[in-house]
């Protein structure tokens, strides 16, 4: 049985279908990487894998249940999109956020030293405890990343789902953010990431799926750079981003 | 019939003696004994007057209550979700003030507020939910609709009401009832309770809305609360602050207090500044015979002035403080964004 598992699954936005019957598993302890052009229903197969939307037609299975009403959604962390804009002026700690990760184990009551414990060990993981205490708003998007991460790491979480996390990092953070990724992966953390850039997906990624409303392309990156998946979700029109960091 | 309502007939007017009681232990015995004492000690008249007295108390209960409702509204940027709900509490106000004309019973205008403010926020949120953001439209629709409601009601009867509808639209000191200074009390235990409780779920959803979502919070539910409670808020303020001002005292803090570092010492920090200006502001508005409202949302803008530039002066010629030199990852932003 997957960790996740996407059956003919279709959603669209009033009458504008993004997900058109897409089925594909993912096993515990894959590194999924999820490419596809903009607008391709990447981010909604995302939300639909992690229970954040209902599919129209199909069934998304996550841990065993169906995925928007998954009793274990506290096993999931998600690195939004633009975490920049999200955090803005709030003047939150790094600790602080970090300490949110146990809050869905502990919604209320007093903080156990397991919990401490977590935050402790999840600050140290990602190498910012000499951080801890500043302001989220005040770091730069590459540190800011890691937080998110961290928060994750607390929560226990065994899925790390992440929508673009690198956007407006530079290409040095960037490098070592995903070397961290690859290095949880190999601690048996699954993980799902979209990303823009092939070139880091086939670097990191133990499979590729590819999307353009349908499922275009899944399996192993060796596999997915002979095929003409990529072209043919691009529509062989655009030109393909390959950045060599 | 009547002898089967008698045992619950009195069972209400024992329940309504132990409140009266308990009230009165609280607002006589304990705050106005306390105050009498302050005054005697430091010659300043006005502590021993029972209607200051009670205007200090709601001064410090909305001091409390507005930032820990605030915290959370201003960081979502929902501010004018309070001004939308104080504009529909004064529909109630109106509402209850027309059915005590109309019918000649007693209903108090501040209840009739509550249940209309709460039931106001209730329906923002649904709008909220249904337009998928904090749509400044739904919002000045329902704004706009309240205040209409009120307007028309207040003008229906022969004007008779229209006399007391001054004091709620813009806040007075001599409004604070003994029953509307228990009824704030009570509210403002209701009120931290509430966000302390929910505190957690709430910190999560204001940083992060589609995380807390992900990980299982029941985001809806806690956006409920919050507007519900945001809602009572907007009625206990609304004595002294008036409907057209009250928002101030749930933002201007907040905002005050942002360059704080820690969400949980910024809340604090507001709580510190919201009591430096509604109780230099009741003072003031005492002293000068001026509306409280107006002088409580000047004082606490003038901090909020102060604190701003003092912050941008500190900024300008301290150098880097150690917690904010030398970022140790190759990426090197401490610039903020």
């Amino acid at each position: 049985m997957g960790l996740i598992e996407v059956q003919n699954v279709s959603f669209a936005y009033s009458d504008r279908p993004v997900v058109d019957d897409v089925s594909l598993t993912v096993e515990a302890g894959e590194f999924l990487g999820l490419v596809g052009p903009n607008g391709s229903g990447k981010t909604t197969l995302l939300e639909l894998m992690i229970g954040l939307r209902k599919p129209d037609r199909g069934s998304v299975r996550l841990f065993g249940e169906p995925a928007h009403a998954s009793a274990e959604r506290d096993r999931v962390g998600f690195v939004p999109q633009n975490v920049g804009d999200t955090t803005g002026e709030m003047p939150v700690t790094v600790r602080e956020v970090v300490r949110m990760g146990r809050y869905p184990h502990r919604l209320i009551g007093r903080f156990r030293d397991a919990d401490r414990t977590a935050v402790t060990d999840a600050l140290r993981r990602v190498d910012i405890t000499d951080l801890a205490d500043r302001r989220v708003g005040r770091l730069s998007g590459g540190q800011r990343q890691r937080v998110f991460i961290a928060r994750a790491l607390a929560a226990d979480a065994d899925l790390l789902a992440l929508d673009e996390p690198t956007v407006g990092v530079d290409a040095e953070s960037r490098e070592a953010f995903y070397t961290l990724l690859q290095e949880l992966n190999d601690e048996g953390i699954t993980i799902i990431l979209i990303e823009h850039d092939i070139g880091v997906v086939t670097t990191h990624a133990s499979e590729i799926a590819c999307l353009n409303r349908e499922l275009f392309f899944h399996g192993d990156p060796e596999a997915f750079v002979e095929t003409n998946a990529l072209a043919d979700a691009y529509g062989g029109t655009q030109s393909i981003v390959h950045h060599d960091h | 019939m009547s002898n089967a309502l008698l045992p619950a007939a009195s069972g209400i007017s024992l329940l309504a003696t132990a409140v009266d009681r308990g009230v009165g232990f609280l607002l006589d015995t304990l705050w106005g004994t306390m105050l009498d004492l302050l005054a005697q000690l430091t010659g300043i008249g006005m502590l021993g007057f029972p209607y200051m007295q009670r205007a200090y108390l709601a001064a410090i209960c909305i001091a409390v209550i507005g930032p820990l409702v605030g915290g959370f509204l201003v960081h979502r940027e929902m501010a004018m979700i309070a001004d939308t709900l104080a504009h529909s509490a004064f529909a109630g106000v109106a509402a209850g003030l027309f059915v005590n004309a109309v019918y000649a019973v007693a209903v108090p205008p501040l209840l009739s507020a509550l249940i209309v403010a709460a039931v106001a926020a209730l329906l923002v949120q649904t709008l909220v939910d249904y337009a998928g953001a904090y749509r400044d439209t739904s919002l000045a629709i329902v704004l706009t609709g309240a205040f209409a409601v009120g307007s028309v009601l207040i003008t229906a009867t022969d004007g008779g009401i229209a006399v007391g509808i001054n004091a709620y639209l813009f806040g007075s000191l001599a409004t604070v009832s003994r029953f509307n200074a228990a009824l704030l009390v009570a509210m403002s235990a209701v009120v931290t309770i509430g966000i302390t409780l929910a505190y957690r779920p709430l910190v999560y959803i204001t940083f992060d809305e589609v995380g807390a979502r992900a990980s299982g919070i029941h985001v809806k539910r806690y956006n409920q609360l919050l507007a519900v409670l945001t809602a009572v808020v907007v009625v206990g303020a609304m004595q002294i602050m008036g409907v057209i001002l009250v928002a101030a005292m749930i933002v201007v803090p907040v905002a005050t207090s942002t360059s704080v570092r820690g969400f949980k010492r910024s809340i604090a920090a507001a709580v510190g500044v919201g009591q430096l200006g509604t109780i230099t502001g009741v003072t003031l508005s005492y002293q000068y015979d001026v509306a409280a409202g107006g002088t409580i949302v000047l004082v606490a803008i003038g901090l909020y002035v102060a604190t701003k530039l003092g912050v941008r002066a500190g900024g300008r010629t301290a150098t880097e403080t150690p917690g904010r030199a030398a970022p140790r990852t190759a990426d090197g932003g401490d610039e903020p964004r």
